[in-house]
């Protein structure tokens, strides 16, 4: 589903943050992306999302390459995608339902669609009751929820989450697994990116952890998901 | 295609709902392009209600002929026929020596001083009536019909109509360099209120992009949005000169009664108002099409 092969990425300034990565992750799977912060956490999952893009390697997303993909072509693949943001991105200008709603815009379903879509999301994250809403009233576990539902309204195969719990108490942030897990046993692709040792201790899953860019080879040996 | 007209509704619905939002300030932009449009398009309809006016004034441009005073009447039909088969020429006026004496004894009041002259000093005359009017064929006319025996003078009464032809030429230049000017004005004004919309939806752009927008999901309700402004401002010059024609109208019809007239002013054609609509919508999109390209690829997400 997806697979990295001597991927690299430099910054300008000659800074690198991932060095010669390879990987593969299979369909259904869920893994962690660990590491401390600087690690390279959040530019392995930019690279699939193609937010950035590799200076080598290649980095293959449902048997395409993002690494080379057309400016065109990116939408698309991320219309694939669910993405988790640490700092949610949410649009306060607008209710919750309309946050939920946005994916489905872009991608012009019809009205009654949208909305059945909208609600079954809102109500898998238990964000139902406050579709009205403003998102800046809702606490920073809603608004972290508010943010997984809009990424999986367009019921993507891959979601991506880039340190979903990183501002959360415990009692939240076992929430918000909670939430991943059910994902994951309705076979969505999961690429979690934490530093949390205790949200990953409660579940079986592959951590790939990073250090200084390089990917360490304990890692592998954790695995138990199944390859490609 | 249902799904591209879904999304292009949903877009101007979008920008409506948006316009909506900021009432002042999107009133004053429509209000600021209205009136930056009215004054070219108002001297235009003051152009061509000039030309108008020529053109009744004149009625048709006319050339007197006059017959030297040794042509006789043989001489002087014999001219009125070919004149009459010339194919330059609609109609063909005879003036006899006798009756042009009779006119000016009439109109000027100086019956007594032509009463006391032993002979009628008036040639024959005929007064010509082209069949086309612009300044070209006239005078190639005239200088056709000079070099005719027993003529004495061919006079074209029409110089002053190449006179004012030629002020009404300065005037459409001057409309049009206005109109230039103006309509640079009206895609900057786009330009800038296209440019802080996309600032002020910064956060919106960046996470559409992240979330699979295209670049024209995101450049669309920019380009209706100036569409919409320039349209509803070129409405509004519409509106301020129909109402400012009124205005003129009302107050001439009293200066008009004095000169026995009925002039009136006329605003735009159909196609005049079309043309204007069409126009300012199009140089709307234009300012919010170059906004947008200038500042949407600076919003990358990441």
């Amino acid at each position: 589903m997806i697979s990295f092969s001597q991927v690299c990425k430099r910054y300008p300034g000659g800074y690198e943050a991932l060095k010669n990565i390879s990987f593969d992750i299979a369909e259904g799977e869920m893994v962690f992306i660990t590491g401390h912060s600087g690690a390279g956490k959040s530019t392995l999952l930019n690279l699939i999302a193609a937010i950035e893009r590799p200076n080598s390697g290649s980095v293959v997303v449902n048997g395409q390459n993002v690494a080379s993909l057309k400016a065109g072509a990116i939408p698309y693949l991320r219309r694939n995608l669910g993405l988790v943001f640490q700092d949610h991105k949410l649009l306060f200008d607008r209710s919750v339902f309309d946050n939920v709603m946005l994916p489905l815009q872009i991608c012009g379903f019809d009205h009654r669609e949208s909305d059945k879509r909208v609600r079954a999301a809102l109500d898998k994250v238990g964000l139902l009751q406050r579709e009205k809403a403003n998102p800046i009233a809702l606490s920073g576990g809603e608004q972290q929820r508010l943010c997984i539902a809009r990424a999986i309204v367009n019921r993507p195969s891959i979601l991506l989450a880039d340190e979903p719990t990183g501002n959360l108490d415990m009692a939240y942030a076992a929430d918000i697994m909670g939430i991943f897990k059910s994902f994951h046993q309705v076979g969505v692709t999961l690429l979690i990116a934490t530093h949390d040792e205790g949200v990953m201790r409660q579940f079986e899953a592959r951590a790939l952890a990073l250090k200084h860019g390089e990917l360490q080879p304990t890692s592998v040996r954790q695995a138990h998901g199944k390859h490609e | 295609m249902n799904n591209w007209l879904v999304q292009h509704v949903s877009a101007l619905l979008f920008t409506l709902r948006r316009l909506r939002a900021t009432p002042a300030s999107s009133l004053f932009n429509i209000l600021i392009i209205g009136i930056a449009i009215s004054l070219p398009a108002g001297m235009y309809v003051l152009l061509q209600n000039v030309q108008g006016l020529a053109e009744q004034a004149t009625g048709a441009p006319q050339i007197s002929v006059f017959l030297s005073l040794d042509a006789s009447r043989e001489d002087a039909a014999r001219i009125g026929g070919q004149l009459k088969q010339h194919e330059a020429i609609g109609r063909v006026e005879f003036v006899s020596r006798e009756q042009a004496l009779e006119q000016i004894k009439r109109s000027t009041g100086l019956a007594d001083i032509i009463g006391e002259l032993t002979q009628n000093p008036l040639p024959d005359a005929y007064i010509i009536y082209p069949k086309k009017l612009d300044p070209q064929t006239l005078e190639t006319l005239r200088d056709e019909l000079q070099k005719w025996p027993k003529l004495e003078h061919v006079q074209l009464d029409s110089a002053w109509v190449r006179k004012l032809e030629a002020l009404l030429k300065f005037g459409r230049l001057a409309v049009l360099i206005l109109a230039m000017l103006l309509s640079f004005a009206l895609v900057a004004v786009t330009f800038n209120t296209i440019r802080l919309q996309i600032l002020t939806r910064h956060d919106e752009i960046e996470v559409s992009k992240l979330i699979g927008a295209t670049d024209s999901f995101i450049r669309r309700p920019f380009l209706y949005s100036g569409l919409l402004q320039g349209l509803l401002g070129g409405a509004t010059a519409w509106l301020i000169i129909v109402i400012s024609l009124r205005l003129l109208n009302s107050s001439l019809a009293g200066l008009m009664q004095l000169y026995a007239s009925s002039f009136t002013l006329h605003a735009f054609s159909a196609k005049d108002t079309l043309t204007l609509l069409g126009f300012s919508a199009y140089l709307g999109w234009l300012g919010a099409w170059l906004s947008v390209a200038q500042r949407l690829w600076q919003i990358e997400p990441g």
